[in-house]
């Protein structure tokens, strides 16, 4: 027995269900030559550019899979075919992604600069020497204006989804057609709301303003999202606490939203994504203001879209920049809160474990 | 009452008066044949519906105090119904309806001032499948009922403990209770529910096939809990497998639908039900012949 055990074991792990690094490797390779000899046919025919390679390389592809594969039998060559298929429309759907984020890097990187995320531009003129002012005006309002709107429209969207599904009264039916209704809602409207009912009144623009048509706008997002993954709990989960003597209110508090937790971060996320790039609902209600300031009630407050707008409207090659710079800040901000999210989420599962 | 019905006047009649559930044939008149001063659970002309489906008819037992009662019967025949009317979780189902009388020590738990939340404090249930709530660690499960009823315990620790060993489940898990309750296998998940149910102190456990889905040693555990803890309270069980309700139950019924609505054939000691039981159909069962 002893000897067994001393000896290190002569069978080692395998996974003979994957491609080896060979294959892998002979796979890719293709690929280059396929999309090599298509733009060299590209080359000298009338067809042009990245459409027309597309267009040569993707049916060579399925070709070339297709003399790979069948040798092994029609399975393998539909299974190679179809790869080859996703492959490529996972690539057509990334180019234009891509173009998004390349361009943006392109024109927006010469504007980034620490003085672009720390200073704002209360002394600096949009057309001054990039460098000099930034946008921490934007940054910290389109802050503050995300925060209050998420703070109003979270628990407003996470109570609509647990009426209906875990009430189910009289207007659920009522409920989830208005949560449906408002999510057609143009993000204008929404500032025209606001406007009309708020900033009239009070005869002055504000971050509250605008953090509120965001909420509009936020809502029926966080609602509609928060009602799918309160309906992922299964019943047996809320009959259990019934059969414990749990009222419907501790039931819903204490163990249908805790056993959702982190789907919820992902309503509030979804939500906030889709707030954070409004440009239209701000112009009515927060417009913009030169100075760095945190007080959504201190009248007009500057956000990263309508920074990035009126950058663009003044036209000169630096200010155009610094819009384009902007739009990158934003980017990266909506992204960094992404991973953030999926962290949180991500750890609530593994604690679980 | 359907009066075609040969399942009339199945009354049995087992040895000892004081000891023994009958099976009544009309509701309203059974109180008198009752041992008196004996409290418990008892049910009186109980009809269940779903929607206009008639899915248990004039089913009148009585479950005295620190017993084991097995409910056995085919798929189909309303074991789980009726046990889910013993604490009001059939009232869940939307379009369910009830008639007759439920009464947990002579009080009807279905009179309009009865608090349906007190009423399932007092009869704790554990399901067919194992339902550990997935957000909360081994110790929080167990103590779960607590929280969710906001009853305060003086010493929570201790009550863990004794809930987790009554369940059997203590071994296993002492060293990690902090561990989430998805890390349980579903025999240690099904004896944490258990457990769970035990904590708020029930007078009455309903078990609808607990066992359904154990492995054979973690059966042999639940059931030697269950003939333990039987000491202290009132168990129903519901159970597809016969040796099972003869190792544990002190009583059985037996359901039958042919077609219809559910009631019982037969109820009696559960030596009576499988011994010598008064209707061949109950024989026919319990044999194995059909079902």
């Amino acid at each position: 027995m002893t000897a067994v055990t001393t000896q290190p074991s002569a069978v080692r792990p395998l996974q003979p269900w994957k491609l080896t690094t060979a294959q892998r490797f002979s796979r890719f390779a293709t690929v280059i030559a396929v999309v090599a000899v298509a733009a060299l046919l590209v080359l000298v025919s009338p067809l042009a550019g990245l459409a027309g390679i597309a267009l040569v390389a993707i049916p060579l592809q399925v070709a070339v899979s297709v003399a790979r594969s069948g040798r092994h039998g029609s399975v393998a060559a539909r299974n190679d075919v179809a790869t080859s298929l996703i492959g490529s429309a996972f690539l057509i759907l990334m180019a234009p992604w891509l173009s998004i984020l390349y361009t943006v890097v392109r024109r927006g990187y010469e504007a980034i600069s620490w003085n672009f995320l720390t200073d704002d531009m209360r002394v600096t003129a949009p057309d001054a020497e990039l460098g000099t002012g930034g946008i921490a005006h934007a940054i910290v309002g389109t802050g503050v204006m995300v925060l209050v709107a998420t703070a109003v429209s979270v628990p407003l969207g996470i109570l609509s989804g647990v009426y209906i599904t875990e009430i189910r009264g009289r207007f659920t039916k009522l409920v989830r057609f208005i949560v449906q209704a408002m999510s057609g809602v143009p993000s204008i409207v929404a500032g025209l709301f606001i406007y009309s009912t708020l900033v009239i009144y009070n005869k002055s623009y504000s971050g509250f303003a605008g953090a509120l048509a965001l909420a509009v706008l936020m809502i029926p997002t966080v609602a509609r999202t928060a009602e799918e993954v309160l309906k992922l709990v299964p019943e047996e989960l809320r009959f259990a606490g019934y059969a414990l003597g749990s009222t419907q209110a501790s039931n819903v508090f204490r163990i249908v939203l805790p056993t959702v937790r982190s789907g919820l971060v992902t309503s509030a996320i979804l939500g906030v994504a889709r707030v954070a790039g409004e440009t239209a609902p701000l112009l009515m209600t927060a417009q913009i203001f030169l100075a760095t300031k945190g007080n959504p009630f201190d009248g007009p407050l500057a956000s990263l879209p309508i920074v990035t707008f009126s950058f663009f409207q003044n036209g000169a090659d630096n200010a155009v920049t610094r819009a384009w710079g902007t739009s990158m800040v934003l980017l990266v901000l909506i992204s960094l809160l992404f991973a953030l999210a999926r962290a949180v989420s991500a750890d609530r599962r593994r604690s679980r474990r | 009452m359907s009066s075609e019905s040969p399942l009339e006047g199945t009354a049995v009649t087992a040895s000892g008066v004081g000891s023994a559930m009958r099976e009544v044939e009309t509701g309203r008149d059974s109180r008198n044949l009752l041992p008196s001063g004996a409290s418990g659970l008892e049910t009186i002309g109980a009809h269940a519906w779903f929607g206009k489906h008639l899915a248990i008819e004039d089913v009148s037992l009585r479950f005295p105090k620190s017993s084991v009662t097995g409910l056995i019967g085919p798929s189909g025949c309303g074991k789980s119904t009726f046990l889910r009317l013993l604490n009001r979780m059939h009232e869940f189902i939307p379009g369910s309806a009830f008639a007759g009388q439920v009464l947990l020590d002579g009080r009807d738990i279905y009179a309009p001032e009865v608090n349906a939340t007190e009423i399932r404090l007092k009869v704790g249930m554990v399901f067919q499948k194992p339902n550990p709530f997935p957000s909360m660690s081994i110790a929080d499960n167990v103590l779960a009922g607590l929280r969710l009823a906001r009853i305060k315990v003086s010493d929570k620790n201790m009550l863990l403990e004794d809930c987790l060993v009554r369940a059997g489940l203590w071994k296993e898990v002492k060293d990690r209770l902090k561990a989430s309750a998805g890390s349980l296998s579903g025999g240690q998940q099904q004896r944490l529910c258990i457990a769970r149910a035990l904590a708020v102190k029930p007078e009455v456990l309903l078990m609808d096939e607990p066992c359904s889905a154990l492995d054979p040693g973690s059966t042999l555990r639940v059931e030697e809990t269950i003939v333990q803890l039987s000491e202290s309270m009132t168990i129903i069980i519901v159970t597809h497998n016969m040796q099972q309700a003869a190792r544990v139950s002190d009583y059985c019924a037996f359901f039958l639908s042919e077609g219809g609505p559910g009631r019982v054939v037969e109820a009696g000691l559960t030596s009576t039900i499988f011994t010598n039981p008064v209707d061949s159909r109950t024989a026919d069962y319990v044999q194995g012949r059909f079902g």
